[in-house]
């Protein structure tokens, strides 16, 4: 029973000592993705609206690096991030798209209001693909290369500096 | 003035605190005992200092005295006068000032009354009581002082945050702390046992109502937290196994093995040690809780005033209290007589089970909470939901509740199987019973399939110790344990029954639309604006029909508040016998639709009665030991007059 004592001071002093630690660092307030650097898991949505084709992982292994957007019709900064996403694909990225708990019609009016950069649009109407390649939000951006690997993450809207950055991350995958 | 009398009263308080650890630890040597005698008085002095610094800060919300700082930042003239009040305590440094007042009333209130326990015990207790307390008096003095002046008073305050805006919530905190309160003084009455290493029956009958006390207090905070976030949230959930509500879930659970553990000491001289360890376990638990809650190192859906050097100051604390106590534990654990002995079938066996089981669970608990900070120190970032507690916490939960169900049944000591067998295979027939039914019927998920039937096995064997017994005669403790266990089989059923049969439905309804979901038809009449003292909100009329009976009105509401502006919603509830109709009112929708988020809850609301249920029990029992102590002690009075006359 004595060791068992210790073991419980010991244990307890360690997880104070955790608590310090963790008090001194500083609060990084994004979730990033845990799969980054991983392949984009399988699957296959539907179109989101008539004239774009829907989206199947096979899509994003098709040799070439392309920008995933993670978008809604209801998010206000994902019609704040339009004009960026216009510019990204005016320098040349291929932007595909996955719309999150959304109607046709409200997704066809949105890009009717805000413009349509995409080049595929799947409906991810409860959030699978999402959760599953490790998005915890909308708006959200993701670099896949050719072989369908999740390179990095832009979480939040698009501002004009990012437009450059993810350019470049683009160009990386694509090397 | 009232805020720099309040002040005043705060540091005399701090330092009679001061000469009360020093009188408590004199009265451990010999020759301390002038010292020694200055400890009740200065508690009881203490505890009056507190209350009237309490009493002023009361008094500067009421008035809405924008001069101090913490009445500009929290209050507004234009707030009811109760949500005034409620601001005093609704923040961090006010909440702190509520803690050591009620700190200091308990220890004046031990002070004035306790005389059972011998007097060396006694004093060490309210050492360790005025040592506790010290802590938090220089947290409130140095950073955080309530009754701070501003140098140039606002014309109006900042306003409360209008999700707090509601009765249910003013009084949660307190309810909370009181319980916290009270697992402090089991806290300190623990490590005087561990000072003079003297733990007794007598001990743990001393230390009973205080547990009883703050778990009564914890039952209650928590069942109403549960309410609170279910119909304030707007999310239709009832626990989310968020950090803020797993911080006041572990005292509880500590709270509850060691009420049972203390029983256990009272009435049969055994664990200990065990109940030693329960005691600063307990308190630990409510300090983590605190610290998890305020330093934001945890992210949590419950935002609350967070700050680094708050948090610093708290983990201090919890290094000095809870690492001081658990080196005396270690040191000293092994040098306490062990106690009685008893058969593993046997009244002391099942609380064993019971013992074992809630501190497991409390692991797990704790575990799943820190989990992510743990993580976090790989670089990796993880959040702990219900796939981990909910299926983990069942191996020991649903373990403990066929103990608990024939637990209660059991001789102290020793028992046998032939005994108890007629009982233990009714209640089991009538479990597996309900498993079938259940099962064949509804076809169930295990979980919610599993609670059910252990609530009906549960709940026929906690009535069992009233069989054949006379109920006017039967003592009002052990009424106590029958409310409370069956609470907990009424609360197991509604959690399982709203698992396993809500239904939701998510609809863009027009005005005039009805919407089928489960048994009740909603028809969507009218949205209309209206008005309240410091909101405006959309208020939908929902007309709603069980089964095409009466039509009930039910209006959700999405309000917007001016100060702070804040958008909130408010949920209509429809109440039945058997459940809940849950409305939350969204957005409009495109086409003059509005978004319309309806639940039908089948008897969820039986969990907060079982809670209220559980908290009853405990109520009956804690009268009936305080009453039962009283009796004793004026017996004892009687006797001691008797004998007087006697020698006269």
């Amino acid at each position: 029973m004595n060791w068992l004592r210790w073991g419980l001071l010991v244990a307890v002093f360690a997880g104070l000592g955790l608590f310090a630690w963790q008090l001194s660092r500083p609060k990084d307030e994004f979730v990033h993705s845990a799969m980054i650097g991983k392949p984009i898991p399988a699957f296959d949505l539907p179109p989101a609206v008539a004239d774009r084709p829907g989206l199947a992982s096979r899509d994003l292994a098709d040799g070439q690096p392309k920008l995933l957007n993670v978008f809604a019709s209801w998010c206000v900064p994902c019609a704040a991030e339009a004009p960026q996403l216009a510019r990204l694909e005016a320098s040349g990225a291929n932007i595909v798209a996955v719309a999150i708990r959304d109607r046709p019609e409200d997704v066809a009016r949105f890009l009717a209001q805000y413009g349509n950069p995409f080049s595929r649009i799947g409906k991810d109407d409860i959030s699978a693909v999402q959760l599953s390649i490790g998005s915890s939000g909308v708006p959200e951006t993701f670099v896949i290369d050719g072989r369908g690997v999740i390179r990095y993450q832009h979480i939040g809207d698009i501002r004009d500096g990012d437009v450059p950055v993810l350019l470049d991350e683009l160009r990386k995958a694509g090397a | 003035m009232i805020a720099e009398f309040g002040l005043a009263a705060l540091w005399l308080a701090a330092a009679l605190a001061g000469l009360q650890l020093l009188g408590g630890f004199a009265g451990l040597r010999p020759g301390g005992e002038r010292l020694a005698a200055l400890v009740r008085p200065a508690a009881v002095l203490q505890a009056l200092l507190c209350a009237l610094a309490f009493v002023a800060l009361l008094w500067l919300f009421a008035r809405t005295d924008l001069s101090v700082a913490l009445v500009a930042k929290n209050s507004h003239s234009m707030k009811p006068l109760i949500f005034k009040l409620s601001g005093a305590w609704g923040n961090h440094e006010g909440s702190m000032l509520l803690w050591v007042s009620v700190m200091a009333l308990a220890g004046g209130l031990i002070a004035l009354v306790e005389r059972r326990l011998p007097e060396r015990t006694m004093l060490a207790t309210l050492g360790a009581q005025a040592f506790v307390g010290l802590g938090f008096y220089a947290f409130l003095l140095t950073s955080s002082n309530p009754f701070e002046r501003l140098p140039q008073p606002p014309a109006e305050g900042m306003g409360l945050n209008p999700l707090l805006q509601d009765i249910g919530l003013a009084m949660h905190p307190p309810t909370l702390y009181f319980g916290y309160v009270g697992l402090s003084v089991a806290f300190s009455f623990a490590v005087g046992a561990l000072l003079t290493r003297q733990v007794t029956p007598e001990f743990a009958r001393v230390m009973r109502p205080w547990i009883l006390g703050a778990w009564i207090f914890l039952t209650l905070g928590i069942t109403a937290g549960s309410y609170w976030a279910y119909y304030e949230l707007g999310w239709g959930g009832w626990w989310f196994w968020d950090p803020v509500e797993n911080a006041s879930l572990m005292p509880w659970l500590a709270a509850t093995a060691l009420l049972h553990s203390a029983s256990v000491l009272a009435a049969r001289d055994a664990l200990r040690t065990w109940t030693i360890l329960l005691g600063v376990v307990a308190f630990s638990m409510s300090m983590v809780g605190t610290f998890l809650v305020r330093s934001g190192i945890l992210t949590s859906v419950h935002a609350f005033a967070v700050d680094p050097e708050r948090g610093a100051f708290i983990l201090a604390l919890l290094a000095i209290y809870i690492g001081g106590a658990l080196v005396l534990f270690t040191l000293r654990a092994g040098t306490i007589a062990e106690g009685e002995r008893f058969a593993l079938l046997s009244r002391e066996g099942a609380l064993v089970v019971n013992n074992v089981a809630l501190s497991a669970i409390l692991g797990i608990v704790l575990l799943g909470t820190l989990y992510p900070l743990l993580t976090e120190a790989f670089d990796v970032r993880v959040s702990v939901g219900p796939p981990y507690f909910n299926p983990v916490g069942a191996i020991f939960f649903l373990p403990m509740l066929v103990v608990l169900a024939i637990g209660p049944l059991l001789r102290w000591r020793r028992d046998s199987f032939e005994r108890v067998q007629k009982p233990v295979v009714a209640i089991a027939v009538i479990g597996i019973a309900v498993l079938a039914g259940v099962y064949f019927i509804a076809g169930v998920a295990l979980l919610p399939l599993l609670g059910m039937a252990l609530a009906a096995a549960v709940a026929v064997g906690s009535v069992m110790p009233l069989a054949g017994r006379s109920l006017r005669r039967l003592p009002l403790a052990v009424w106590g344990m029958v409310i409370a266990h069956f609470g907990v089989a009424v609360a197991l059923f509604g959690m399982a029954a709203d698992t396993a049969f809500q239904q939701e439905r998510l609809v863009a309804a027009q005005i005039g639309e009805t919407v089928v979901d489960g048994p009740w038809r909603i028809t969507l009449a009218a949205v209309e604006p209206v008005a309240g003292p410091n909101w405006t909100a959309l208020e939908a009329r929902l007309e709603a029909s069980y089964k095409g009976g009466e039509v009930r009105i039910a209006r959700p509401q999405a309000r917007s508040f001016w100060t702070p502006p804040q958008e909130t919603s408010e949920v209509a509830l429809l109440t039945r016998w058997n459940g809940q109709l849950y409305a939350a009112l969204g957005g409009e929708a495109e086409g003059e639709r509005w978004q319309l988020r309806l639940w039908w809850k089948p008897f969820v609301t039986w969990i907060w009665y079982g809670g209220v249920l559980i908290g009853l029990g405990g109520l009956l029992a804690l009268i009936g030991r305080v009453a039962g102590d009283l009796r004793r002690r004026s017996a004892r009075a009687q006797i001691a007059i008797r004998r007087g006359e006697a020698a006269a």
